[in-house]
């Protein structure tokens, strides 16, 4: 009985997704009956799991090739599987339910909910696999039905665009991940972790190998982590509805790059050059997000780039070399991000779809119970002690003072950046005026959508102490330094939180315009120059070798050739009947020869 | 036969058969080409093939080059006015001819059954128009008849060729 | 003592003149009596061998002799196709000269 747990947690949204598919298109409350059902099982399956201990799944062989390829369909049941789990399908369950009052008047819905249940079965493959080739095809899985999600309304040019530059741009990022894990097979001759972590001091021999091997693993979670460079993605896919934002962009999908980072730390530690490497382009990405955040009007993507910027947090815990710390903050950033999120929606449907910030105002009037978590998230998020965000980031920074200074630096500077534009987000929505139509006539959220957001709500306040931090603060640093890290992020906090207070307040419209920053660094525009550039350079090779290689030298060439065979064949018909005897008379004493005298 | 007639009519037939293609009337040398025919059916003689020296005589001279001579006379062919002679293809003619010779007696030189003398016959006279009956219409039966088809197709190719065309 | 070789000799010489007389005469009359001294130098070839071949009863070969007589049979018939055509070709033509009939050079 024990040994099926982990299968029904895998299978039980498949089946919801298949079935619905299949037979329940038609009835939109069925399917999403259907949909929150499987979710709730495998929320509650995997309860049992993380309160039982030695849980052994069975495990299906899929390929084996002589010994050399062993691929099974397994499951890797440790501290950090069962934890992701109960995180993924407990905010997952909770983001289910309140779909159900997000998008209760789309014509979509049986597709909404039978594309999110496949979104859950990848993602519980990706937390229990324990092999590289079942975590890629999950990891592909996740991707693909990610740009399903994002393209929920695709008669919108704009989401459909949107959902294409995601999934190109991840593709990317796994195509070095799949290079990544070949050259790990290559070396180690296994694709199970299991296996493979004995194996890896054997390779200390070949520190190149090692790390590049490393670095491509990490492109994988570049990808999918919208990290530097491949971060373009993320503002984008908020073109999706925004359960979906908050589920996949802000609480799972991209920490399933920082979780499988950490799932595979073997290989990224036994390079130094790739942990710097890791390190550096988390920081690089949270500072950089950060400071494209101020600059944004939308509600959506502030949040987004506040993703962006926490990601990198997670990237950098994890090139410094501390697993722990990255995990802590993913689950502490899942719970509040995700509120932060399901607050937004709740915002935009009470205002009838209106997202730009400064069409806001006075909100806390209006609609109070989304003002009372929004702001326990947002105090969440930039660190506020006692919620749960404080104890996380301060974790992270703790380890970057103790390690790489630069990278402290920056990671304070971010800290910074991120007080300034929530508190900025803050002021501009819930405070002064009702600036719009909309904002003077919306009233708070049915409790099918502010429910949700009371429970993710508690936990992102209470998330830092106790239960959790037991499971993953393992951080003897913490206690070296005292109290100087915290007092200095704290310090950041409120400059960065009065910063924006003063600029902020009862204004109209922003005073500040820096035109890099609004612009996204003008990185798009950089990655269209950069496609375009090469589309014209394959466009002009392949014209050139067209017209000039088969063009003129084959179909011409060989016209020409057989023409001037033929000219110069031509030349034996003379029409003189006496050249013909000569010739003849040629042939017979060459014949007689060859024939008598040889 | 005395090897003193035998090169008599070996010559005749050679100096005749180049006068036929040194001359210049046409009418010259169809009645040199005559003689080296009738040479050759004294050399026919000499070897004892009496019937095909007779058939030589009086097939080609009597009617091939009756033949030849009722054209030329017919299309009125006068003597060749001088003409320019190109001396390269002369030479070039000669030259392939004179090889050929020179590779016809270079084998004939190394044939051993060359140097040999002809077997005796058996009589002073022999039957050969017997023998050479019996093979024609014995063993040889078919080509004979389909030699003679030949000769009525060519009849029949001749007058059809020799229509004038309707004005 | 007359031996074969001596009438092959001729037989060879006959026909080089033959052959050189088709090569480099321009009228056609003369031309068609070329052909006609090489047909009759290779029948005088084939009689010498005739002659030399004696069967077992001491008789010459009398199968080469039935052949010169169809070659001497299909060479008359061939002289008459060909006179035929050149009398087409000169009422056709005016000329006799085979430089004349060229059409089909390139």
């Amino acid at each position: 009985m024990n040994s099926f747990l982990p299968w029904t947690i895998l299978l039980a949204p498949l089946i919801s997704a298949v079935f619905i598919t299949l037979f329940a298109l038609r009835w939109k409350a069925v399917s999403s009956f259907i949909s929150i059902a499987a979710v709730l099982v495998s929320f509650a399956c995997s309860c049992l799991i993380f309160t039982q201990s030695g849980i052994a799944a069975a495990e299906l062989t899929w390929i084996n090739i002589g010994g050399a390829l062993k691929v099974p369909l397994g499951f890797t049941l440790d501290q950090l599987s069962k934890t992701m789990l109960l995180v993924v399908s407990g905010v997952g369950a909770t983001i289910h339910i309140y779909s159900l009052g997000y998008m209760r008047d789309d014509e979509g819905r049986s597709r909404y909910f039978a594309a999110l249940s496949l979104f859950m079965f990848a993602m519980f493959g990706i937390v229990l696999a324990n092999n590289f080739v079942m975590l890629f095809i999950f990891w592909e899985l996740v991707g693909f039905t990610s740009y399903v999600l994002i393209g929920h309304w695709f008669f919108r040019d704009a989401a459909a665009d949107a959902a294409n530059k995601a999934f190109i741009t991840t593709r990317i990022g796994d195509f070095g991940f799949m290079i990544g894990i070949l050259m790990v097979w290559m070396a180690t001759g296994s694709i199970v972790f299991a296996e493979i972590t004995p194996r890896m001091p054997d390779l200390v021999s070949h520190p190149t190998f090692v790390t590049i091997a490393a670095l491509l693993i990490f492109c994988g979670a570049v990808g999918k982590s919208a990290q530097f460079p491949l971060h373009v993605w993320l503002p984008d896919a908020m073109e999706g509805p925004t359960p979906i934002s908050a589920l996949i962009h802000a609480a799972t999908m991209v920490a399933a790059g920082v979780y499988m980072l950490v799932r595979v730390a073997f290989v990224i530690q036994a390079s130094q050059t790739a942990l710097l490497v890791v390190a550096w382009i988390g920081t690089i990405t949270a500072a950089m997000a950060a400071l494209i955040a101020t600059q944004q009007n939308d509600i959506k993507r502030i949040l987004a780039y506040s993703t962006l910027s926490q990601l990198g947090y997670m990237v950098m815990a994890v090139g410094l070399a501390s697993n722990d710390a990255a995990m802590f903050h993913l689950f502490t950033h899942a719970f509040f991000k995700a509120l932060l999120f399901l607050a937004a929606g709740s915002i935009i449907v009470m205002l009838h779809h209106e997202q730009n910030i400064w069409k806001m105002g006075g909100l806390s009037r209006k609609l109070p119970v989304t003002f009372v978590t929004f702001a326990i998230g947002a105090l969440a998020l930039i660190g506020c002690p006692p919620f749960s965000g404080f104890f996380s980031k301060d974790a992270i920074l703790a380890l970057a003072y103790e390690r790489n200074m630069p990278i402290f630096t920056l990671g304070l500077f971010t800290a910074f950046l991120t007080a300034f534009y929530v508190v900025r987000l803050l002021v501009i929505v819930f405070f002064g005026d009702t600036r719009s139509e909309a904002a003077r006539q919306s009233k708070e959220s049915p409790l099918v959508m502010t429910g949700p957001l009371i429970v993710l709500a508690i936990f992102a306040a209470v998330g830092g102490f106790g239960f959790f931090a037991r499971n993953f603060l393992v951080l003897p640093i913490e206690k070296e330094t005292g109290f100087f890290v915290p007092a200095l992020a704290f310090g950041a906090l409120i400059v960065g939180s009065g910063l924006a207070i003063g600029i902020y307040r009862s204004r109209a419209s922003d005073p500040i315009d820096i035109e890099v920053l609004r612009h996204k660094f003008y990185f798009d525009e950089l990655y269209a120059w950069l496609i375009n550039w090469t589309h014209e350079l394959l466009a002009r090779v392949s014209a050139f070798f067209d017209r000039w290689i088969i063009d003129t030298g084959a179909v011409d060439g060989s016209s020409r050739g057989i023409w001037g065979i033929g000219a110069l064949l031509r030349l034996i018909q003379l029409g003189n009947l006496q050249a013909y005897v000569f010739l003849f008379g040629l042939g017979v004493i060459a014949v007689i020869y060859f024939a008598v005298f040889r | 036969m005395s090897a003193f007639l035998f090169w008599i009519f070996a010559l005749l037939t050679l100096i005749f058969g180049a006068a036929v293609i040194l001359n210049r009337n046409p009418v010259a040398s169809a009645l040199s080409l005559v003689v080296s025919f009738l040479g050759l059916a004294a050399l026919f003689m000499s070897l004892n093939a009496y019937f095909i020296g007779i058939i030589q005589v009086l097939v080609y001279t009597g009617a091939v080059m009756v033949l030849f001579l009722f054209i030329i006379m017919l299309l009125d062919l006068r003597a060749e006015e001088g003409r320019r002679i190109n001396w390269l293809a002369s030479a070039g003619g000669l030259a392939v001819a004179l090889i050929l010779l020179g590779q016809i007696f270079s084998v004939v030189g190394h044939l051993t059954i060359a140097h040999q003398a002809f077997p005796p016959l058996p009589g002073s006279t022999i039957d050969d128009v017997r023998n050479i009956g019996a093979a024609l219409f014995g063993n040889y039966n078919l080509p004979f008849q389909i030699v003679g088809v030949l000769v009525l197709v060519a009849t029949i190719g001749v007058v059809l060729l020799s229509k004038r065309q309707p004005r | 003592m007359i031996t074969l070789g001596d009438y092959l000799i001729v037989s060879g010489i006959l026909f080089v003149i033959g052959f050189a007389g088709v090569m480099l005469r321009r009228n056609l009359i003369i031309i068609l009596m070329s052909l006609e001294l090489m047909l009759n130098a290779a029948n005088l070839s084939l009689v010498a061998f005739s002659r030399f071949r004696v069967d077992s009863t001491g008789l010459p070969d009398y199968d080469v002799q039935v052949f010169v007589f169809f070659i001497i049979t299909v060479a008359a018939a061939e002289v008459a196709v060909g006179l035929a055509i050149l009398v087409a070709l000169y009422r056709a033509r005016q000329t006799t000269d085979v430089k004349d009939i060229s059409s089909l050079k390139f």
